[in-house]
């Protein structure tokens, strides 16, 4: 991940976009698997989400954001007795993924947001950049 | 000292504005990185130490959030998109001011 030579607008931009992208991956995980059960509470979905972390590169003065692990977070899975279900256990309880629905709205909004943000940064980088390429012609 | 030079203030001044540029570019891109301090420019500091009085480290200074988050990040986006469109039409300026002397350069040398 870490790249050699001094990081530049382009890189800032860029890997924010894929931390983010990370964190919209993980948000579309979470939603798709919210309310699935399983056979035990290990066995069960639980909610990922990433840890994001400042990476300082000292020779330019620029910070850049990276994906450091991803965790499981939220809460444990819900255990419901449903001895009908082929998931059951011995005892008859099924445990479901205890995914918060609406906390993964807002975060998968926010993800768009900053995504957003991002390719307007480098989209204005890149402007000024060709601008400045052009100088004096 | 700068007023000797082809490009006068405004080499430093670009410089200045790529700097700051990158810094708020930093910033948004660390928007959701908890305990991410946002930082910015001392322009006045920035150019002083770009034209060798002082060093660029030191105009380099921390934001003052306006409001405080729960995980330390002090990244307020609305601040920051306003400084870094400022900070891209001020970098336009400048590069019009050195188009606008190149050109000068140019048609004084030809005779025009």
């Amino acid at each position: 991940m870490r790249m050699a030579g001094p990081v530049s607008i382009f890189q800032v931009a860029g890997r924010a976009m894929s931390a983010q992208l990370v964190r919209m991956n993980t948000t579309a995980s979470n939603l798709a698997n919210s309310g699935n059960t399983a056979g035990s509470a290990e066995a069960a979905y639980k909610t990922m989400k990433p840890v994001f972390r400042t990476s300082f590169d000292a020779a330019t003065g620029l910070s850049t954001v990276d994906v450091e692990r991803i965790v499981t977070a939220g809460e444990a899975p819900t255990k419901r007795y449903d001895p009908s279900n082929p998931m059951a256990d011995k005892d008859g309880n099924i445990f479901e993924a205890a995914v918060d629905e609406s906390r993964e709205l807002v975060d998968m909004m926010e993800t768009a947001r900053t995504y957003q943000n991002n390719v307007e940064v480098m989209n204005t980088a890149k402007q000024l950049v060709v601008d400045t390429l052009k100088m004096g012609r | 000292m700068a007023g000797e030079t082809l490009f006068g203030i405004h080499g430093a001044a670009l410089s200045v504005r790529s700097q700051r540029m990158g810094l708020i570019a930093s910033n948004i891109a660390n928007a959701s990185t908890p305990g991410f301090k946002a930082r910015d420019l001392d322009f006045q500091g920035a150019l002083a130490a770009e034209q060798g009085a002082g060093r660029m480290a030191d105009a380099i200074k921390y934001r003052v959030p306006l409001q405080t988050s729960m995980d330390g990040n002090t990244v307020e986006l609305s601040q920051e998109q306003t400084d870094f469109a400022e900070n891209a039409v001020q970098y336009q300026t400048t590069l019009s001011f050195l188009t606008g002397r190149i050109t000068q350069v140019t048609r004084a040398l030809k005779g025009e």
